[in-house]
């Protein structure tokens, strides 16, 4: 195909590539190194019944102007990033000095909101995404057994939980799991501990979001297993069989290799889609003990504390985003050292 | 094939049961619960208590009851969220189906490695949280005074869309053999001509797959449109997640509990109806590696 024909047909979608997504990436990048005004304040003489006294107040008009002026605040450098909200460096160099060993380091560094984010984002990620592979893939094989009958009734509700908005399906279970919710009320039967609950602990909770993330993704990963199955070799299990191979050798000689592509595959989608877990914070209400790099993002957006923090939230999608490079750049590269031999 | 053992055949039914009992429970547990009352769905005395509906008949006269839909549709006025849900679903799906047909068209018979440069890029677009984008978005709309509007949100939807339309749609005319348009070629069409007359008649299995997933981002997006979009012209799930909020006003958390049904309802019967295509959608870029 001819570069102006290939042109004319990929431009609407390229430009909409580049103004909603690589721009506002530039955009954000901008915004990360300026930071917002101070208010302008005037000292007035407030003359009242008894005496003048000097007062400080905030001039609103003048700090609208120059708002209005230099929409992105001012120049603030690398600043935003090195503060305590951020990348926390004195805070952390501090700790560092004082020494106490690794475990008053870890804690220190855990208070911090950024390594915090980052700590629950990470461990999601490389928890859930193994277990969603383990869990899809079983259900995978379990379903290939079943006479064909059974298979549509069991793919579709294999399917909902996957379906079902995020946030939605995070509001279902948490309802469940909610200390008056049947779950809950059943588990403080059991345990006949009328306190317990799963969003009071830290590692409760944590426990509960992951469950929720593989009760989410499984069903992606047993759908890809499953189709994946159905393309195994015949005639190499039949022969592995008359070589006495025994059923589990069998899985892990034929089935796994054969799948392997796959599981790169699920691994790669998961890697991407967990590292950005976002609604399950907000649907169980847990950011008292967990929170994610997207979700402090939508806090400083959200503008909970009055004001909307623009160049906080633009550095922490900085961070971010180098963090989604870093994931990507194992795959990227193998691509490109197979698109070179190949070509 | 030999017959398996028994227990091994007790284990997998068992497991599967289980399962799907996860899977399921969940959405039937909260539809039954939907019509009771708070004090039903929520007892803090015995959990049976939701099953027999025992407040609810205290409170209503009836086992079952209407009130938090009623709620939640009437007062809350979540009628209002379903027409703007239906209003972006609808306009996202046909938008980035148009562009991304052109776009994957071309991809997939480009030949040059630009092709493959920007489907790269496509990728790392794709790994993106959409949240990340969201701010830097903020500024740029304030000032330009488009902030809130259902159609800023639409475009911006679409551009995200982008990337996966292309990957897929890319995939699907990969699988369409050169020769149909190439041969169209040859008798004398030109480009355009070829996929009008050829690529279009053939495509449709892979475009309404696309579009399913495109639908399914768009319905279930949270982190933009509870940025973008201003209190009336909020979709259903910022609705729902806002219905949380003043959760302490008595019998507002069933109104939420009955949106979420409301909401739910819809994404069923898409499964329902369009399964083997979910499917075969998840599989198809699997497939290619």
């Amino acid at each position: 195909m001819p570069h102006r024909t290939f042109l004319t047909f990929i431009w609407p979608s390229a430009l909409a590539m580049l103004l909603f997504i690589a721009l506002p990436v530039l955009s954000v990048g901008i915004q990360s190194l300026h930071i917002e005004h101070e208010q302008i304040v005037q000292t007035v003489k407030n003359c009242g019944p008894f005496g003048c006294k000097e007062v400080d107040i905030v001039d609103a008009e003048a700090t609208a102007l120059l708002q209005k002026e230099q929409p992105l605040g001012r120049f603030n450098g690398l600043g935003t990033y090195a503060n305590r909200n951020h990348l926390a460096v004195e805070e952390i160099s501090a700790a560092w000095q004082a020494g106490g060993g690794v475990g008053s380091f870890v804690d220190t560094l855990l208070n911090l909101p950024f390594y915090k984010a980052l700590a629950f984002t990470l461990t999601y990620t490389f928890v859930v995404t193994p277990l969603v592979l383990l869990l899809g893939f079983f259900i995978a094989l379990a379903v290939n057994r079943l006479p064909g009958l059974m298979k549509g009734p069991t793919i579709f509700v294999s399917l909902l939980p996957m379906i079902v908005t995020p946030l939605i399906g995070s509001l279902i279970l948490f309802w469940m799991i909610d200390a008056k919710g049947v779950i809950g009320g059943s588990l403080q039967l059991i345990f006949d501990n009328p306190d317990l609950s799963l969003k009071a602990s830290p590692t409760l909770t944590w426990v509960t979001l992951i469950v929720y993330g593989v009760w989410h993704s499984a069903p992606f990963a047993f759908v890809v297993f499953y189709a994946g199955l159905q393309t195994v070799p015949k005639d190499t299990l039949e022969s592995a069989m008359i070589d006495g191979a025994t059923r589990w050798q069998r899985v892990r000689h034929v089935i796994l290799p054969h799948l392997a592509p796959l599981l790169v595959f699920i691994a790669l989608i998961q890697l991407m889609d967990n590292f950005r877990v976002f609604e399950p914070i907000v649907g169980f209400n847990a950011e008292a003990n967990a929170t994610s790099l997207s979700w402090i993002i939508y806090n400083d957006l959200r503008g909970s504390d009055g004001t909307m923090l623009f160049s906080s939230a633009a550095a922490t999608s900085m961070l971010t985003i180098i963090g989604v490079c870093i994931l990507l750049a194992p795959v990227v590269m193998r691509t490109w050292r197979d698109n070179r031999q190949r070509a | 094939m030999t017959r398996s053992p028994l227990w091994l055949s007790g284990l997998s039914i068992g497991f599967l049961v289980l399962w799907l009992a996860v899977a399921a429970v969940p959405f039937l547990w909260t539809l039954w619960g939907s019509f009771k009352v708070e004090a039903d769905f929520f007892s803090k005395q015995d959990w049976r208590f939701a099953l027999q509906g025992i407040r609810t008949i205290a409170e209503t006269g009836a086992a079952f009851t209407g009130a938090g839909y009623e709620g939640a549709w009437v007062k809350e006025e979540f009628w209002r969220a379903t027409i703007n849900t239906a209003i972006i679903t609808f306009s996202v799906v046909a938008i980035s189906l148009t562009l991304g047909t052109l776009g994957g068209y071309a991809l997939a018979r480009s030949g040059f490695r630009y092709a493959f440069w920007i489907l790269i890029i496509a990728l790392v677009f794709r790994a993106m949280p959409h949240i990340t984008l969201v701010s830097g978005y903020l500024l740029p709309f304030f000032q330009m005074n488009i902030w809130g509007h259902l159609s800023t949100t639409i475009i911006v939807m679409v551009a995200i869309n982008q990337p996966f339309t292309l990957w897929m749609l890319h995939s699907f005319f990969l699988n369409i053999p050169k020769d149909l348009d190439e041969s169209a070629m040859v008798d004398g069409c030109t480009r355009f001509q070829a996929f009008r007359h050829v690529i279009i008649p053939v495509m449709w299995p892979g475009v309404i797959t696309t579009g399913l997933f495109s639908f399914l981002l768009a319905y279930n997006d949270f982190a933009l449109t509870a940025l973008l979009l201003t209190e009336e012209n909020q979709t259903m799930v910022p609705k729902i997640s806002g219905f949380l909020g003043n959760a302490q006003e008595q019998g507002n958390v069933m109104y939420a509990v009955s949106a979420v049904v409301s909401a739910t309802a819809p994404l069923f019967v898409l499964v329902l109806f369009f399964q083997r295509q979910i499917v075969s959608g998840l599989t198809a870029g699997a497939v290619k590696g």
